[in-house]
């Protein structure tokens, strides 16, 4: 398929009556894969021809797809600052995901988007001090942020990542966090696991707990020029806004992301809207002043 | 104002049909929806609505978008052939032109939906007007009319004579195509027939329904009302308000296994099936008032929000017909009006 050639028409110019939709997909091929935890690998998905399959934003997602087995939505974990490869971290929870598990590098997929908006990272969050707080599979759109903060250090104040998960063997990207977010400068890092285990000398707890004695002790600071960013499961989120509130972080300063079922991933097939807005298309991040006006449905 | 006798209407029919493809009401087993006529199909055009909306000459009920297959250590990936021929859609009336206009609005806005627009800028549509609106349209409602539809060509047909004038450019060129068939015809015998329809839609059931309280505002007081725990009640989550719909455009996309190859199709959904919005971990409408809700929140409140307040429903009254449990969108806009909410 020829994907450079497009018209105003959506149509290509080289090979008649073909379309270049955004429903096409292009073929990637997964070039590596990273076993995080007992069930989250990372993919490294390369354009046949090497190089990425196209260019994106800190946030955004795309649709991989299985032919034969079944399509979904994905968040780019990699930055955009990488220039050779995107990255996606899949947690294995239904029948597509259990199949991308079971593939080998070299093996072929079908990618397409860019899809969604992106966090802010080129106006709003410019110059700010960031909060990351992220809990299990939830770091993997943070990540694509977080990367592209520490590429572009100058560009932002401090920066603290909160990070938690259901035991030391659950937290994805520990490799990176040990060996690069630890050791830029400006950068502090929090873990903490849910329960006791041994050989853990980090924080004991659940996310919105050691968050809030982050803050009240100080050691993080909620000012006029600090912006949260959060993900994660459904009731950590709940929990992280909570305990935000309490230590007095307005919701125009905190960034999230929604996730509900997508097809098409262009606002068209009418299943990710809350209200009137499609999660695909004007998500999925979304600010959390902007997500109390939605109906209660995601 | 052009004219042609009843009785030369397969002709008119055999002529369009030489460059291109006609789409037209066809009666099959007492059932009349729009199919591509073929020479002697019994053409139906004295029943009002067919049971379908003719919406699937641009929207397939199911539609292939590309074909995989496995090539070593790849996949080649072939992009259907976008339709690139000319054809004419005939007898579709003013509710599912509006209807048409409706889905123009999500699948050529940005991202334009190549497959769809390929299907519009190839398709000309000559409409008929509605001699004889029955008691579940309320097209008139959404400011629609059913006596002078709004397409390439208009239509009436009164008498032993169709009554024909084209609109647009395209109405021009298929005038021009079939002229031979075509005479001049007095103007004042359709001006006499609009009245004659209008005076009918004055006096239908549902012509003065009020939608004054979906206005777009007042989102979370509709969302939260205590009416839709009464209204959905009798809701079966059959769809068939969904699949009759002119306007509903909901879609899945599967894929269909060839043995050597992969189809990636995209078929009719309904957000009125559980399985709709369900994902590995979770699904965020979990019972049936909450699909309920959301097609008409959908169709009054949602899609006029991001739509400069067009509403996602154009009366023609399918689904107040169809609906097994007699629940219809009539119903709601009605229970909202009533109870002043």
């Amino acid at each position: 398929m020829c994907t450079e050639h497009k018209n105003e028409n959506h149509e290509c110019t080289c090979h008649t009556g073909y379309t270049l939709d955004t429903l096409i997909p292009k073929v990637g091929i997964i070039t590596d894969i990273r076993e995080e935890t007992p069930d989250v690998k990372t993919f490294r998905v390369n354009a046949p021809e090497g190089g990425k399959l196209f260019e994106h934003l800190p946030g955004q997602c795309a649709m991989i797809c299985v032919p034969g087995v079944s399509e979904g939505m994905f968040s780019i974990t990699s930055s955009p600052t990488n220039k050779e490869y995107q990255e996606f971290s899949i947690k294995r929870c239904g029948m597509l995901t259990d199949h991308l598990h079971t593939l080998q590098v070299g093996d072929p997929i079908t990618v397409r988007g860019p899809y969604g908006n992106n966090f802010p990272v080129d106006t709003v969050l410019k110059g700010k001090d960031l909060v990351f707080v992220a809990g299990g599979i939830g770091l993997a759109p943070l990540r694509s942020v977080i990367n592209y903060v520490i590429d572009n250090r100058a560009d932002y104040g401090k920066v603290d990542i909160v990070y938690g998960s259901r035991s030391a063997d659950d937290l994805v990207q520990l490799k990176e966090i040990r060996e690069l977010w630890m050791k830029t400068e400006g950068v502090n890092v929090h873990l903490t696991i849910d329960r006791e285990q041994e050989g853990w000398t980090g924080n004991v707890g659940f996310v919105p707990t050691y968050l809030k004695e982050l803050g009240e002790s100080g050691q993080i600071e909620f000012g006029v020029n600090t912006i949260s960013l959060v993900c994660g499961p459904p009731i950590m989120i709940k929990f992280v806004l909570a305990a935000l509130k309490d230590m007095g972080v307005s919701k125009d300063k905190i960034y999230t992301t929604l996730e509900l079922r997508m097809k098409c991933g262009v606002g068209k097939c009418g299943r990710c809207n809350i209200g009137s807005k499609y999660v695909c298309k004007d998500g999925p991040v979304f600010r959390c002043d902007e997500v109390d006006e939605l109906p209660n449905e995601y | 104002m052009l004219k042609i006798a009843k009785k030369d209407l397969a002709s008119l029919f055999a002529l369009i049909k030489e460059s291109g493809e006609l789409y037209l009401p066809v009666k099959v087993a007492e059932q009349t929806n729009f199919a591509a006529y073929e020479d002697g199909a019994e053409f139906d055009l004295d029943t009002l609505k067919s049971v379908k909306s003719p919406k699937d000459v641009f929207f397939p009920q199911s539609e292939t978008l590309y074909t995989c297959k496995n090539e070593g250590k790849t996949i080649k990936i072939t992009p259907e052939e976008l339709v690139d021929q000319p054809f004419v859609v005939f007898g579709m009336k003013a509710c599912d032109v509006g209807g048409i206009e409706v889905l123009d609005r999500v699948f050529l806005s940005d991202p334009v939906d190549s497959f769809y627009a390929a299907r519009r800028a190839h398709g000309t549509i000559v409409a008929l007007a509605c001699h004889e609106p029955e008691e579940s349209c309320f097209c008139k409602v959404f400011g629609i009319d059913a006596a002078e539809p709004v397409a390439d060509v208009a239509t009436w047909m009164i008498g032993d004579e169709l009554y024909w004038k084209a609109l647009t450019e395209k109405g021009e060129a298929l005038t021009e195509k079939v002229s031979s068939l075509l005479t001049d015809a007095d103007e004042q015998v359709v001006e006499n027939e609009k009245t004659a329809i209008r005076a009918i839609i004055e006096k239908l059931p549902y012509s003065d329904l009020s939608l004054e309280g979906w206005n777009g505002d007042a989102v979370a007081e509709k969302f939260d009302s205590k009416l839709w725990n009464e209204l959905y009640k009798p809701c079966l989550a059959c769809g068939t308000c969904t699949f009759v719909c002119p306007t509903c455009q909901c879609y899945d996309i599967k894929d269909y296994n060839t043995g050597s190859s992969v189809q990636r199709y995209r078929c009719w959904d309904s957000c009125m099936y559980s399985d709709f919005t369900m994902m590995a971990h979770g699904n965020n409408r979990t019972s049936q008032m909450q699909r309920f809700r959301q097609r008409f929140m959908h169709k009054l409140v949602y899609f006029p929000a991001n739509n400069d307040g067009t509403y996602s429903c154009v009366g023609c009254g399918r689904c107040v017909d169809k609906c097994p449990a007699s629940l219809n969108i009539v119903k709601v806009i009605k229970a909202f009006g009533e109870k002043g909410e």
